[in-house]
């Protein structure tokens, strides 16, 4: 017979065994950064460049698993997502130095950068693998450990992914507990992560009442709210090209970015051609009657449709009884009104894109900000138009932080085809109760110490060139006398150069007791949890 | 000190134990530890002290560890200590959860007692059933408690006094990293078991030497004695794996597990046995008995001490306080390299080595002083304990380095004077 591990006393679910667990993975959490903050940038960056390299060949495996488990999004999509949270992320801050400290000879001021340390980042189900990566190299950037609280409802791909990447950052030389993820998350067990004192800080992305709660926790939290993007296709712009855009955004990964256009307003000169033109991308253009059983469909009692998240046209047209081509890509509703009246102007995380005329320039702005009223105040919008004057006009009108000019707004507000900074986390800044209105990037996990001079000139400055602090690197490994080849302390292995390094601290235990926190969330749970993020995404 | 403190101390003298109590006013540690959280004691005054001795590992996951103190309230709507005549519910999980983690695969019984010295006896006296042989092969300044044949095998430093030292040949004591004094004490055939602590820790830590440890047990093998691991104070994760004989390549015949299996939370021991040991759990199950040894509620506590240690967080956390702990000991080791010249270490055992026979006191006196909690070896006095927790927060283990480089500097001064230092 063999030994079985049995609990007779099950104390997993007490407010001290979730504190402890969550105390325990920021306690290693902790050590990992305090030692990660003695790598210089070199090693630092090989880090990085190494978990970019592990999450681009695996691009394609965690964006199929990701659609596989959640039922949201596009596999190609997310792939191309994935890719994106990789090098391009990297690339667009290479040149960025986190960790040198600068001198500014002028103002004699020396700035040196100090890591915020334990970074908890909640991620989406939506967009699952690709926050995580962004987050990853994010902290990597900056030496900060990180601990992902993934959504239940992608909770597998997510565990999965995080302890890939673990593994290649820790084969590259990074510390080990550098990167580490909630395996079994639980709002109360998530709630523990988010008050504890050892966290730094939390990124919170995800539904409004996670991101309330970061910001409630009582520590420093950077977090986003729902979108909402209004698009005004103006006279002057160039009508075909702002078609093909919309349509590639809104079927781009099935409108799950929260980026996504969700009401397209445009003036009653142009209607008819637009429409013609979205035709021709592969947009389904509704009925009166089509459009209502679609508000039906989408909009229940209680608020946004959970299976319709990330669902593509052709899948929500069927389960609606509207015949489409089978080419079409998204669903386009005409609607009359705009507001609490009209449900169809509030987001639609799916290829469902609402369509109001109006007959000027000023109604449209109008309406525009009626739209971010309703939600996503602080997040996207997007423009198509020629005109600089109705592109200022309307860009320091509406109440977003980003306006995306003739580009998809999916993809252009995410900084994939505009050049703002490449971002899953999308500040919303004060109109959207959020700390930061910009795209979140690794400047924000960093604070900086500033040596400041006495001005007066007879106070002359250092010489701080070449005086940076002391990168001392990994940790010797200790001895462990009287074990054959350990008993006298071992030189530094250089990061990247040794496999012995990577294998050093890689042992699992032996068996597995008993883990009160790795406790399984219920489907009944999960599902009330998405559609209640959903709601209060959703309600306003 | 309080007038409290004072009066206290004079009661404790008076009631308790006179002479420990006054040995350690004389050695100027006038500690009464009052409240306790995590690795941090508060003495009675509320001077606060980051505890490097736990115990040695009782405390390892530190002082009134919420998960412990949960689990055994919990378990106290349902257990007591339970009734040890008959089959219970937590003595068999706790034994089925040792096996699970057991340094050798043949290692299926566990036999239990109220404290480690009580499992030491329980460990010899299984050894000399299966062998039918009466000598105990130990280390000389081994230490392995003050029950009756624990004691035997220990320095005669505490048999003696008592007149209750060996008279009849029966307990062989050899020195430690001696494997032709162990061949010579073996040869005759006529030993039923070595008793080994891994490290030995009363002794200071002292460390087996390459090829020691698997050596003694091959000889074992040899000469059909018995291999019998105390891991009572090197168990349980402190060498970096669940059982530090492990690392040192020895599968023992039988184990003592103490103090941190406890969570210093409710007493209990264990010894866990082979099947080619445990004959007399067969023939004669009712051999031995302790109404309190396995008490179930300890048996609760054991394993949820079991479940925290062998998480994959804790492998990691002891790597990092052992590496850092030694980075910054190194440091200290080279700014008084007169005084302080050696370090032992495996994981977060760790024995500080100074140039003096009684070096260690007036550290741990400074260390007091400052703030740090950490006890000499009282069969080796040059050398100071040092046992962090598992669980040592980056926070305390920088704390314990700044507080030690003081005092370190200050018994320095105090034994060499201002004498320059030649470095
Ligand atoms: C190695 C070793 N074995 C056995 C014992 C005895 O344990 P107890 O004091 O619980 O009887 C001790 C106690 O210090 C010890 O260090």
């Amino acid at each position: 017979m063999e030994p079985q591990v049995r609990n007779l006393v099950d104390i997993s679910t007490s407010p001290a065994a979730l504190r402890s667990c969550a105390d325990l993975v920021l306690g290693r959490a902790q050590w990992a950064t305090q030692v990660f903050q003695r790598y210089d940038r070199s090693a630092t960056m090989a880090i990085v460049d190494a978990v970019a390299q592990a999450i681009h060949d695996n691009a394609q495996k965690y964006a199929d698993w990701a659609v596989e488990e959640t039922g949201f999004g596009v596999p190609a999509d997310k792939k191309l997502k994935n890719e994106l949270s990789a090098f391009p992320l990297v690339d667009y801050y290479r040149d960025e130095d986190f960790i040198n400290p600068q001198i500014d000879i002028g103002r004699k001021i020396v700035k040196i950068p100090r890591p915020a340390g334990v970074i908890v980042a909640l991620t989406p189900a939506t967009n699952p693998i690709s926050t995580i990566n962004y987050k990853i190299i994010m902290a990597l950037m900056t030496r900060n450990a990180i601990v992902i609280s993934p959504h239940p409802a992608a909770r597998a791909c997510c565990v999965d992914a995080a302890e890939m990447l673990a593994r290649a950052a820790v084969s590259a030389g990074a510390p080990d507990g550098i990167i580490q993820i909630i395996e079994q998350p639980n709002i109360p067990l998530i709630e523990e992560f988010m008050k504890s004192p050892k966290t730094s800080l939390i990124l919170a992305t995800g539904g409004d009442a996670m991101v309330r709660a970061a910001y409630s926790s009582s520590n420093p939290a950077m977090g986003v709210g729902p979108g909402n993007a209004p698009v005004f296709v103006d006279s002057s712009a160039d009508i075909s090209k702002a078609a093909e855009r919309i349509v590639d955004s809104k079927s781009f990964d099935n409108s799950v970015l929260c980026t996504n256009e969700s009401v397209l307003v445009t003036l009653t000169q142009i209607d008819k051609q637009l429409r013609r033109a979205l035709e021709g991308y592969g947009a389904y253009i509704c009925s009166d009657e089509e459009t209502e059983v679609l508000r039906r469909f989408l909009f229940h009692a209680k608020g946004f449709n959970v299976e319709a998240v990330g669902r593509d046209a052709v899948w929500i047209a069927q389960e609606c009884g509207i015949r489409v081509p089978v080419k079409t890509r998204i669903l386009v509703t005409p609607i009359t009104q705009i507001g609490v009246e009209e449900r169809l102007s509030k987001e639609k995380l799916c290829p469902v894109l609402a369509y109001h005329v109006v007959p000027n320039r000023t109604q449209a702005i109008a309406q525009a900000r009626a739209i971010l009223r309703l939600t996503g105040a602080g997040h996207s919008a997007a423009i198509h138009a020629t005109d600089e004057r109705v592109i200022m006009e309307y860009a320091s009108t509406v109440e977003v932080y980003r306006v995306i000019v003739n580009a998809p707004s999916s993809q252009g507000s995410a900084g994939f085809q505009t050049n703002l900074a490449p971002a899953f986390t999308i500040g919303t800044g004060f109109f959207g109760r959020s700390s930061i209105g910009e795209n979140i990037g690794p400047q924000h996990l960093v604070h900086w110490t500033r040596i400041a001079y006495n001005k007066d000139p007879s106070e002359t400055f250092g010489h701080f060139e070449n005086l940076g602090p002391e990168f001392a690197g990994p940790l010797p490994q200790a001895p462990a006398d009287g074990v054959p080849g350990s008993s006298s302390p071992k030189t530094i292995v250089p990061p990247n150069s040794s496999s012995e390094f990577t294998g050093l601290k890689s042992s699992g235990p032996k068996s597995s007791g008993p883990k009160p926190y790795r406790e399984e969330f219920s489907r009944e749970e999960l599902r009330k949890l998405i559609a209640e993020e959903l709601r209060a995404a959703l309600k306003r | 000190m309080s007038q409290s403190k004072l009066d206290f101390l004079e009661r404790s003298k008076e009631f308790w134990n006179p002479g420990k109590t006054q040995a350690w006013q004389d050695m100027g540690v006038d500690l009464v530890i009052d409240r306790r959280e995590g690795y941090h004691l508060y003495d009675m005054d509320g001077q606060r002290l980051i505890d490097v001795h736990l115990n040695g590992g009782t405390y390892n996951l530190g002082h009134r560890n919420p998960e412990l103190i949960e689990v055994l309230k919990a378990g106290m709507d349902r257990f007591d200590m339970g009734n040890h005549h008959f089959p219970a519910l937590a003595r068999t999980a706790l034994a089925e959860a040792l096996a699970a983690c057991a340094p050798a695969s043949d290692m299926k019984y566990t036999a239990y007692a109220s404290g480690g010295g009580e499992a030491i006896d329980i460990a010899l006296k299984t050894a000399r059933h299966a062998s039918q042989k009466k000598k105990i092969v130990s280390i000389a300044k081994a230490y392995h408690g003050h029950t009756g044949l624990a004691l035997k095998a220990g320095d005669d430093r505490f048999s003696k006094l008592f007149l209750s030292e060996d008279t009849s040949d029966e307990f062989i004591q050899i020195p430690f990293n001696d494997l032709n004094a162990m061949e010579d004490a073996l040869r005759r055939r006529d030993v039923a078991a070595v008793i080994m602590e891994t490290i030995p820790a009363t002794y200071g830590f002292p460390m087996p030497e390459e090829g020691y440890l698997p050596g003694v047990k091959k000889l074992c093998e040899r000469y059909d004695a018995f291999y019998i691991a105390d891991e009572v104070q090197t168990g349980l994760m402190r060498c970096g794996e669940m059982w530090a004989c492990e690392k040192y390549g020895v599968e023992p015949d039988i184990m003592v597990t103490g103090k941190g299996i406890s969570g210093g939370m409710y007493p209990i021991a264990c010894v866990l046995i082979s099947e080619k040991c445990g004959g007399w759990l067969k023939q004669d199950g009712f051999a031995h008995m302790s109404t309190m040894g396995g008490a179930e509620l300890g048996c609760l506590v054991a394993m949820k001490t079991l479940e925290i240690v062998q998480r994959p967080e804790v492998r990691s956390m002891v790597n990092f306080i052992s590496d850092y702990l030694r980075a910054g000991l190194d440091k200290i080791m080279a700014a008084y390299a007169d005084f302080f010249i050696g370090i032992r270490q495996h994981g977060v055992v760790m024995g500080l080595v100074f140039n003096h026979e009684e070096g260690a006191k007036p550290v741990m006196r400074h260390l007091y002083k400052n703030g740090v909690w950490a006890i000499f070896s009282t069969l080796d006095p040059r050398v100071l304990q040092f046992k962090p927790g598992l669980l040592l927060s980056q926070e305390d283990a920088e704390e314990i380095l700044r507080r030690l480089e003081i005092a370190v500097g200050l018994a320095r001064e105090e034994i060499m004077g201002n004498r320059r230092r030649s470095f």
